[in-house]
């Protein structure tokens, strides 16, 4: 059986993900990502019907158990010197990253 | 028995009684965890010894300090009459995926390893809230990532306390190990697939996957969203409801976390199993898995003395008045992996994009032209193999062109899943259960190495948990004894939403008719040679 994902498509998911590999290691993950999909095709097997609810989760929430919207009020979190505590790089109160790179839409 | 040995329970009875003192009790988990944990896990840890072999390994971070002013505290509470709450200097761990001010949470992950957390989970800080003390935070699999802790970045990882050359199972290995070996009476774990339930039942402990939205996932690094369940790991199911009933219930902080009361488990836990509806479901005792070699999908029975150990509990729950239901269909059980293989990989994809080395976290430190070339080298090198794969796997499945052959098939097969459960469970219908038994896992613990680096063969450890998880009901494993290699064996409950009452009535009966049986006097391996204060 012919990989699934092909070395072209695997070049394109690790762009999408934001991750730059070596050659070994995209060989294993690749090798380990179409072994995963022969498992995944096994749910095709299964007659599923197109009336079939999607269940994005497992217990359903009536409104009896689900908790109220809270109010849309500002309540900003009291020590955010905490927060900009843990970002590699910060300059008075500013998160430093470099260069962002810019794209024309067309 | 030294202290570290007493049922949570029975230890916050004495302290709150002023019979003991949570500063003892601290201390003896402290001489326990001195003497069975070995180094705890870091980065670049070097090679293994032969003393790091036959020790647990449990911890990542080990919090003394805080543990004795809050174990002081829970002594002057004592002292001056106030009620220091139902965890009164009860010494327990948390799984290193739940934030704790000021400790770092790592998620056993160099992405996160520099990581200090300016909050508290809701779960610790209700344990901490109610009297408990926080030991530690445990090892665990990358991101909660596999079912052995073989992919923790922060090695050694941890070993299994019946037998070191043992995995303790995953992805909450080092609780339900810390837990086995003495190291704190309870310990804090996640369940997305079966982490809680399937290390419990490799280390011979009790595990709780509670109902999803049964204990709020505020302050717990995101895993599969619609997955994650918060548990406790414990000795007894007395503690592991104890514990439940303090870390469960609504949470503004997070809006999955159901808006229903929290029963009092304690108050009917040892009310029996008379009239109870229990099933048996054949499609539980056959395992599908990948062929190793070829890679083709095999069906094999689980383990027989698994099997036997389940139609053993079946036997006596029998004897104590229960109705044993065999034959109940669960016919979709084993689309549990293939759909998860979807899910979980979309929703861990898009839950691991917020690490970027920009807010927190590990950065690269090599230059870098642009943001774009920060991203990939901070992810890169943070990120093991295990993220990376599912980072990978999330985008595949969840792309335009796949998603309806993938991610919405996947999806509607979960629906099919929790029909299999509505079905036994209705009141109506024709099983009518109140729980389902089950084997736990279809094998005991693996040896370590011996599946690390097959991510297929792996994640096949989770399918017989797996479904709870889809489905969003709650499950209890209850160790039941030892197989013939002297490695414990767990069986699963699993019963409707919210019924978590129920499963540890059963759970508790079960432990009380094999009070006297020989196994229960085993001690894990690691503890042979460890002086007896008595």
């Amino acid at each position: 059986m012919t990989d699934s994902i092909t070395p072209e498509i695997f070049d394109h998911l690790v762009l999408l993900a934001a991750l730059e590999l070596s050659l070994e290691e995209a060989d294993y993950l690749r090798r380990q990502l179409n072994n995963q999909l022969k498992a995944i095709h096994e749910l095709e097997r299964i007659p599923v019907d197109k009336d079939t609810p999607l269940t994005s989760h497992g217990v359903p929430y009536p409104p009896q158990i689900t908790p109220p919207i809270r109010e849309d009020e500002w309540d900003p979190f009291p020590r955010s010197e905490e927060i900009l505590e843990q970002a590699p790089e910060t300059d008075d109160g500013y998160i430093i990253v470099p260069e962002i790179p810019h794209t024309e839409l067309e | 028995m030294e202290l570290c040995d007493l049922p949570a329970f029975a230890l916050a009875d004495r302290i709150r009684r002023g019979e003991l003192s949570a500063v003892e009790a601290l201390e003896s988990a402290l001489d326990r965890t001195a003497a069975v944990d070995g180094r705890p896990g870091t980065l670049d840890s070097g090679s293994m010894s032969r003393e790091d072999e036959q020790k647990v390994h449990a911890f990542i971070t080990l919090s003394e300090e805080r543990a004795r002013l809050q174990a002081e505290e829970v002594d002057r509470k004592v002292a001056s009459g106030v009620d220091p709450g139902p965890l009164a200097g009860v010494p327990f761990t948390i799984k290193d995926i739940f934030c704790v001010r000021g400790a770092p949470a790592t998620a056993a992950s160099r992405i996160l390893a520099n990581f200090t957390p300016p909050y508290t989970a809701t779960p610790v800080l209700r344990m901490e809230q109610a009297g408990g003390v926080m030991l530690g935070k445990v090892n665990l699999d990358e991101f909660t990532y596999g079912s052995s802790n073989e992919s923790s970045a922060f090695q050694p990882s941890t070993r299994n306390p019946w037998n070191t050359r043992r995995v303790p199972g995953g992805s909450s290995g080092g609780s339900a190990a810390a837990v086995a070996a003495g190291e704190g009476a309870l310990s804090l774990g996640t369940d997305t697939a079966g982490s809680v339930r399937q290390p419990a039942a490799f280390c011979g402990v009790v595990g709780v996957k509670p109902t999803y939205g049964r204990v709020s996932r505020f302050g717990l690094i995101a895993f599969g969203s619609s997955l994650d369940c918060p548990g406790p790991v414990a000795r007894t199911v007395t503690d592991a409801a104890l514990m439940l009933r303090v870390i469960a219930g609504p949470d503004p902080h997070d809006a999955t976390a159901a808006d229903i009361p929290v029963d009092d488990y304690l108050e009917t836990i040892e009310s029996g199993v008379r009239g109870l509806r229990i099933g048996l479901s054949p499609d539980y005792f056959r395992i599908t898995y990948p062929d190793p070699q070829t890679g083709e999908l095999r069906e094999e029975p689980i383990s027989p003395e698994i099997e036997a150990a389940v139609m053993l509990a079946a036997g006596r729950l029998a004897e104590l008045g229960a109705d044993i239901i065999e034959n109940v269909p669960m016919p979709h059980t084993h689309y549990g992996i293939p759909a998860y293989f979807v899910i979980s990989r979309v929703e861990a994809a898009s839950n691991l994009h917020r690490y970027d080395g920009v807010k927190y976290g590990y950065r690269t430190p090599e230059m870098v032209e642009n943001l774009g070339e920060l991203y990939r080298k901070s992810r890169a090198q943070g990120f093991g193999s295990q993220p990376k794969l599912r980072i990978l796997m999330g985008m595949y499945v969840s792309a335009a062109q796949y998603s309806e052959q993938y991610y919405n098939r996947a999806l509607r097969v979960r629906s099919l899943i929790r029909s299999d459960f509505d079905t036994i469970y209705d009141p109506n219908g024709k099983y009518r259960l109140d729980a389902l038994l089950t084997p736990t896992t279809p094998t005991t613990a693996f040896e370590m190495g011996a599946v690390y680096g097959d991510s297929v063969l792996m994640q096949y450890a989770d399918q017989l948990t797996v479904p709870a998880n889809h489905a969003g009901i709650p499950g209890i494993s209850l160790p039941v004894g030892f197989d013939s290699d002297g490695l414990p064996i767990g069986i699963q409950l699993l019963g409707p939403d919210f019924s978590e009452r129920n499963l540890f009535r059963i759970g508790r009966a079960y432990e009380m008719v094999t009070e006297e049986d020989a196994w229960r006097s085993r001690r894990p391996e690691v503890l042979e040679g460890i002086e007896d204060k008595g």
